[in-house]
């Protein structure tokens, strides 16, 4: 252990710890800025100077190991005034016009202004004399360089956690910039609109495309039906942006508030989660046995996974040769969209074209995705505004809701029924339990051999899981699986997806499932989530959701009424015609740039 | 236009293909070809197995690693503070007016690009440009139109 003092408090720590950490042993806070939870140390805002006694210049408690006997301050007039002619600094180069911010009132930056700068500066304002470009062109985020003060935690989050480095540092001294390749548009670079860098950037230079206007315009308007259906991973924290702690779950409050907002049927993503679980799962077994029994050549597994649209673009970018290897389902976003508007429309007797489908999502790749070209099964624009979780929270606010008291209440019908199964899709290793529990029932005719459901192996935080399940005691139909392996994997961020991939494409892999989110921890820690996010965070997140499927009565998809009932009137069975016209897709090959 | 993909590769073989090659392969590069064009980059990128932003934000830090269209001979005039205040407006007049471009520009025949850069060392003979590798010192109007005319005829 090292000993040191902080402030005259004494503290002993593990070698290695940095300076800012042992402060935050003792409940001292030091500012920061370019520091991140998720990501390595860059130390290059300065803003977390403290004074060593003995040093002649101030360090950056970010990146400073301790020492034994140091003697820190964080607190001297030096200090001060340091922090101050840094935030002055930053703010000379920085468009501040805060009350038209996007990020106004949630903005590190701006914190720091509040605590540190205000009234007159001795520095030139240089804001006027420069160019600064604003990139509208993604679906999904903006990106405006005026408003960067060039922490780089956008560049190191797209590098180190999700392994495509669509940005990096342009340019030097005054030209220096967050660009993507030769300063392309971000629509048409190999981004994959995760919006990781929308989550982590502390100010107001990577935010979210917001369409809450246009969604309040739609339920204003008396001719409309508005229907909105709430992903799984919102539920668990939406409540962080409205004063809970992380980790509460708030289902039912999430719909009365849904209902009190205006809209006209509140329905649930869950229900097309469950639906995915019978497409994807039917498909996988097809493909199994295409190649198993049949010998079938041009039939490719491991099957992964599709319903990360992060993903698919980086799968589409950067190893597009497996395209075939992608599960040609929908995501649950897309498959409720492409019902909404066909079957839902027809139960309801609703008139399709008066029909305004809005999703909440934990994602910001979703808002991507409703805008893909292949997105229009029904007709129309099958998903019309995709919002994020924060981009709820502020409408529950711009309503005046008192959320912490409204009355609990259930989704309405049709679409709106959920098991277990679904919730579970909002955490990594989700998908593959409820296709688990799904696919080793139909072809056993016994639930899964794990204690109460849960398939543990394939929960938890690490970055790459791995499971195998014997299967054991086949139904007639099912005959040649008897005795099989099935070798499953499952990996959260890209970076993670990057080394399954590999494997793959080295002819390692040993698998016939997988499952890949592009978000670290699956959508819980999703880039449209709340702000901040850490790895503390995403674990409560997490374990919401396995107490929110604990609490349901039904937790396996093919059990759902509501799904039961689609195939039973509308779609016949998983993968039939109608099924592969609404609910699959298919994929585009992308440049590596 | 030549190939780039296949003086890439040359240019791998040559340095390696750890991250720390880049500088090198990227000046190989623009010692043939005085410029990176986005297909060189995206080669370079696939190479390296890096991505086409990492090697646009490496070459776009040096002045001597273009990444925009250049001519055959790459004009610099230096802008820092000795040439300056000992003529450089006369010459970069000079120029702009023989070569019918401005500053940051090429000429239509793909021939010349005039650009500035900052000090080049050679203060104690300003003002000073140079044109690709070669610096040309202590200009005059005079001098600079002959050194033109001389590159004019070269081609
Ligand atoms: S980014 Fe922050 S400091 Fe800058 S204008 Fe927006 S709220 Fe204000
Ligand atoms: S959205 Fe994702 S892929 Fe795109 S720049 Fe940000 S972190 Fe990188
Ligand atoms: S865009 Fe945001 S995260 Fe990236 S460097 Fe600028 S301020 Fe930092
Ligand atoms: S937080 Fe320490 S240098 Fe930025
Ligand atoms: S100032 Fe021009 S060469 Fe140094």
């Amino acid at each position: 252990m090292i000993n040191l003092n902080i402030n005259n408090q004494r503290i002993s720590v593990q070698p290695g710890t940095t300076v800012l950490d042992a402060a935050k042993k003792l409940k001292i806070n030091i500012p920061t800025l370019c520091n991140h939870p998720d990501l390595c140390v860059a130390g290059n805002c300065r803003v977390c100077v403290v004074e060593q006694t003995g040093a002649k210049t101030l360090i950056a408690a970010c990146s400073m190991p301790v020492s034994e006997g140091m003697d820190i301050h964080t607190n001297t007039l030096k200090v001060r005034n340091a922090r101050k002619h840094i935030v002055e600094l930053l703010l000379s180069e920085h468009r501040s016009d805060c009350t038209k911010c996007y990020k106004n009132q949630k903005c590190e930056l701006q914190a720091l202004a509040n605590e540190f700068a205000f009234g007159d500066t001795i520095f030139l304002d240089l804001v006027e004399d420069h160019h600064y470009s604003i990139d509208r062109s993604s679906p999904s985020f903006i990106k405006d360089d005026s408003k960067c003060i060039h922490c780089q935690r956008c560049v190191r989050t797209c590098t180190q956690l999700q392994y495509i480095s669509a940005i990096a540092v342009a340019n030097k001294g005054a030209h220096q910039k967050i660009s993507s390749f030769h300063d392309r548009p971000m629509s048409h670079v190999v981004c994959t609109n995760c919006g990781q860098c929308v989550n982590r950037c502390p100010t107001g230079a990577l935010v979210e495309k917001t369409y809450i206007d246009q969604v309040w315009d739609a339920i204003y308007d008396p001719a409309k039906h508005v229907v909105v259906q709430t992903a799984p991973a919102v539920r668990v924290a939406l409540g962080e942006d409205l004063g809970y702690d992380p980790g509460e779950r708030v289902t039912g409050k999430l719909v009365t508030a849904l209902r009190q907002l205006g809209f006209d049927s509140i329905l649930d993503t869950d229900f097309a989660a469950d639906l995915t679980i019978m497409e994807e799962g039917t498909e996988l077994l097809t493909r199994l046995k295409k190649v198993l029994v049949d010998g079938d050549k041009t039939t490719s597994i491991p099957m992964f996974t599709s319903c990360s649209p992060g993903w698919v673009k980086f799968i589409e970018h950067k190893y597009p040769e497996f395209l075939p290897n992608l599960s040609t389902c929908k995501s649950p976003q897309q498959m409720f969209g492409a019902l909404a508007k066909t079957y839902f429309a027809q139960k309801m007797k609703l008139d399709p074209s008066k029909i305004v489908s809005v999703s909440i999502m934990p994602c910001i790749a979703k808002k991507y995705e409703a805008d893909r070209p292949e997105m229009r099964s029904s007709g129309f624009k099958d998903i019309d505004y995709v919002l994020t979780t924060r981009e709820l929270a502020v409408m529950i606010k711009q309503a005046g809701l008192d959320f912490r008291n409204l009355e609990p209440s259930n989704y309405d019908s049709v679409m709106g029924d959920s098991t277990g199964a679904g919730v579970i899709f909002g955490a990594t290793g989700g998908v593959m339990e409820a296709a688990l529990r799904t696919a080793y029932e139909i072809v056993t005719g016994r639930e899964v051999p794990f204690k109460n459901l849960n398939i543990t192996p394939v929960r938890g935080m690490e970055g790459v899981k791995e499971a195998t399940v014997k299967i054991e005691g086949c139904t007639a139909d099912w005959k040649f699986l008897e005795g099989a392996e099935l070798k499953v994997a499952i990996a959260h961020g890209l970076v993670n997806a990057n080394k399954i991939m590999k494997l793959v494409r080295q002819g390692k892999s040993p698998y016939h499932f997988v499952e890949i989110m592009a978000c670290p921890g699956g959508c819980i820690g999703g880039g449209g989530q709340p702000i901040p996010t850490s790895m503390e965070i995403r674990k409560n997140r997490m374990k919401a959701i396995y107490s929110e499927d604990e609490h349901m009565v039904l937790r396996k998809s093919h059990e759902n009424p509501d799904v039961i009932a689609i195939y039973k009137d509308f779609l016949g069975k998983p993968n039939s015609h109608v099924s592969h016209e609404l609910l699959h897709t298919h994929y585009t090959e992308r440049d590596n740039y | 236009m030549y190939n780039v993909g296949n003086l890439v590769k040359e240019l791998s073989e040559k340095h390696g293909r750890e991250r720390e090659s880049l500088m090198p392969i990227l000046q190989g590069i623009v010692e043939k070809h005085n410029y990176l064009t986005d297909e060189a980059m995206v080669e370079v990128a696939r190479e390296l197995d890096i991505s086409a932003a990492e090697v646009y934000g490496t070459a776009s830090f040096y002045t001597f690693l273009d990444t925009d269209v250049r001519g055959k001979y790459i004009i610099r005039i230096c802008k820092t503070i000795t040439c300056s205040m000992k003529g450089k407006g006369e010459i970069i007049q000079t120029l702009e007016d023989m070569l019918k471009i401005k500053v940051g520009e090429t000429t239509s025949d793909r021939q010349f690009s005039l650009i500035e850069t900052n000090c080049i060392g050679w203060c104690h003979k300003a003002p000073a440009i140079l044109i690709n590798e070669i610096p040309y010192t202590e200009l005059t109007p005079e001098k600079t139109v002959e050194i033109i005319k001389g590159y004019m005829q070269k081609r």
